[in-house]
């Protein structure tokens, strides 16, 4: 089969899932949907500097926690009618969706900024570690600031809005999610054929040979680095507003895994592999936790079947002997 | 603050960093001869805990859990090596970083099957239990110090077996060139068994001795492996002596600032805020150390280049 092929099957069931379980009144099975596009916006950002750009960060938890935090601190404080800071100028909080990602969208952009400089200048297996290491310092300092929540994490009552729609109504706000997926999947595709994808692409391949062309690639892979962290943390800020809850298990290292798991099962520089991995994912966890209570050994074993027998996940098993792309 | 306090943490910082070279030393062997991460090395952890508490809970014995520790953590090492493990030393970091991510899941879980969600208390050996009196009137803990000892002298077993002996220099040989100790006749498949199933006998060793501090429980290893994967960068993975190193630093840190810190600050605030700014800043302590020291030697402090 055609990759072209499979890619159009997944985004008919993406769309067909949540419109048949709407016929049908079953509003759980969208909420489910809902969280395969939230997680999905989180691999692709992943998917950006794994896939594309051969950097195996295993601490983008902290991207999709701080995009979940900052959604969740400007709720509760326009919930409580408190500004964030009033001095040196006022700032309020905000429910508006609108007002929400951006902010989201900085802070982790930000955030990939400072972490990307520092753990750029380390390679292969240091890069996995000092990336993790960045997420566990803002997991255990989510952990120890008792001033939103801690341990115990943040909770705010209302979904955020967005302009004039029932962001309540389950349909709506998948339709929201859906939406800002398809635009990740744009925006990475469009980056990933132009001279800026390309760059990145031989900054893995080689870094040597593009250094000797005028191109240095700590500066490329910095910015893809970024662009990565602020889709992860937009996929954050949309998590926090599904359950309306934040934690810091958003921030721990399980959570760097399971973003990890959705790419690779899907299939590694694949550009809707993460789609299908977290579609698989959230599909094995609902079905797997209706077998058994400890429906992670299974889920284990399949990974470690996955990973040493069908290397290109599940797009690259689908797709055989079609090159990427 | 006085300065038997400060002694005290500084021995609670010493036992702290000893166990982590526990852990960090069989993480660091296995990265640096077969160039493999292993993620499921907290489950070893766990692995030898759950064996200690069972067996001494049943038999009454802390000597004979300790055994079972070790043996039960370097079985399931080396089960896990010869099943999955030897399948990954050719691919890439990524590969491993999932395979052994989902040996947690198996492990993690299948502990949660076996023993239940509840914790297991493993106590204290009465031989053991008590404070002894230091020179300078500082009363600390008997136990924490056997442990310090235990660990030390581990240390110690551990470079002349690396440094004296023949398994030590086919393991730095390995570490060297495989292909070519290979066609010296060296069996490399059982000595990368042997290898893999010393590194988790230390960690499961690391576990029961512990587990008598804290609580043994499903998911104990995470957090401690973490910190065992900071020590080596520290160090430079790869290197025994730079996993000593970083563990008595990360231990020393760790201990030192989530106790000195919240008193400093609570020089020039009020107490309440002082404890609640300077325990999470102690908490980031190490994450920043090992951020400054990777600025400064982006190998770490013993790597190699």
């Amino acid at each position: 089969m055609r990759e072209g092929w499979i890619n159009a099957v997944i985004l008919a069931l993406l769309a067909a899932v949540p419109l048949a379980a709407w016929a049908l009144d079953e509003p759980f099975v969208i909420t489910l949907a809902t969280k395969v596009a939230i997680f999905a916006l989180a691999g692709v950002g992943l998917n950006f500097v794994l896939g594309f750009g051969g950097l195996v960060s295993f601490g983008h938890a902290a991207f999709f926690g701080l995009g979940g935090y900052a959604a969740g601190i400007l709720a509760s404080h326009a919930a409580n009618y408190e500004p964030l800071m009033s001095w040196p100028f006022v700032l309020e909080g905000s429910q508006q969706m609108l007002v929400i990602w951006p902010v989201a969208i900085g802070v982790s952009a930000l955030a990939a900024l400072v972490i990307g400089a520092l753990s750029l200048r380390t390679r292969g297996v240091y890069f996995i570690m000092v990336t993790l290491a960045f997420a566990q310092m803002l997991y255990y300092f989510a952990i120890s600031w008792p001033s939103y929540g801690g341990e115990d994490g943040l909770s705010f009552y209302v979904r955020n809005g967005f302009l004039g729609v029932n962001t309540f109504d389950p349909l709506s706000f998948f339709t929201i999610c859906c939406g800002l997926l398809l635009m990740a999947l744009g925006l990475t595709d469009v980056l990933r054929r132009s001279r800026f994808g390309l760059a990145l692409e031989a900054a893995r391949q080689n870094p040597q040979r593009l250094l000797s062309v005028g191109i240095r690639p700590y500066g490329v892979q910095l910015v893809a680095f970024v662009i990565s962290g602020a889709l992860t943390g937009l996929a954050g800020a949309l998590y926090a507003d599904l359950n309306r809850f934040v934690s810091p298990n958003m921030l721990s290292w399980h959570t760097s895994g399971e973003i990890m798991i959705f790419v690779i099962l899907g299939g590694v520089a694949r550009l809707w592999g993460p789609v299908a991995g977290a579609g698989l994912y959230i599909l094995l966890e609902h079905q797997l936790g209706g077998i058994s209570d400890y429906w992670q050994v299974y889920l284990g074993l399949l990974l470690l079947v996955v990973v040493i027998f069908a290397r290109g996940g599940v797009i690259g098993v689908l797709a055989r002997k079609q090159d990427h792309d | 603050m006085t300065a038997v306090l400060i002694a005290e943490q500084v021995l609670n910082g010493l036992q702290y960093g000893v166990m982590l070279f526990l852990m960090a030393a069989g993480l660091t062997l296995v990265f640096g001869v077969m160039g493999l991460i292993n993620l499921a090395h907290g489950s070893l952890y766990m692995v030898g805990a759950f064996a200690c508490a069972a067996v001494a809970g049943w038999s009454g014995s802390f000597v004979l859990g300790l055994m079972a520790a070790l043996a039960a953590a370097a079985a399931a090492g080396a089960l896990v090596e010869v099943v999955v493990i030897r399948r990954l030393y050719a691919r890439d970091h990524l590969d491993q970083v999932l395979a052994t991510f989902a040996l947690i899941l198996i492990f993690s879980e299948g502990t949660r099957w076996v023993f239940g969600s509840f914790p297991l208390f493993l106590s204290v050996p009465p031989a053991l239990s008590g404070a002894v009196m230091l020179p300078g009137g500082i009363e600390y803990p008997l136990y924490r110090l056997v442990i310090i000892g235990i660990g030390l002298g581990i240390a110690g077993g551990l470079f002349w077996l690396i440094g004296r002996t023949r398994l030590g220099m086919r393991i730095r040989a390995g570490e060297a060139d495989r292909e070519m100790i290979a066609a010296l006749g060296v069996n490399i498949d059982r000595l990368y068994t042997v290898v893999f199933a010393l590194g988790a006998a230390l960690a499961g060793l690391a576990g029961a001795l512990v587990g008598t501090i804290q609580s043994v429980q499903v998911g104990m290893g995470e957090p401690v492996l973490i910190l065992a994967f900071v020590v080596i960068v520290i160090g430079g993975i790869g290197s025994i002596k730079g996993a000593l190193v970083g563990a008595l630093l990360v231990g020393m840190t760790d201990t030192l600032g989530k106790f000195l810190l919240p008193a400093g600050f609570g020089v020039f605030m009020e107490p309440a805020q002082a404890s609640a700014v300077g325990s999470a800043l102690a908490s980031m302590l190490i994450y920043v150390l090992m951020a400054a020291v990777l600025v400064l030697r982006p190998r770490g402090l013993f790597g190699d280049a």
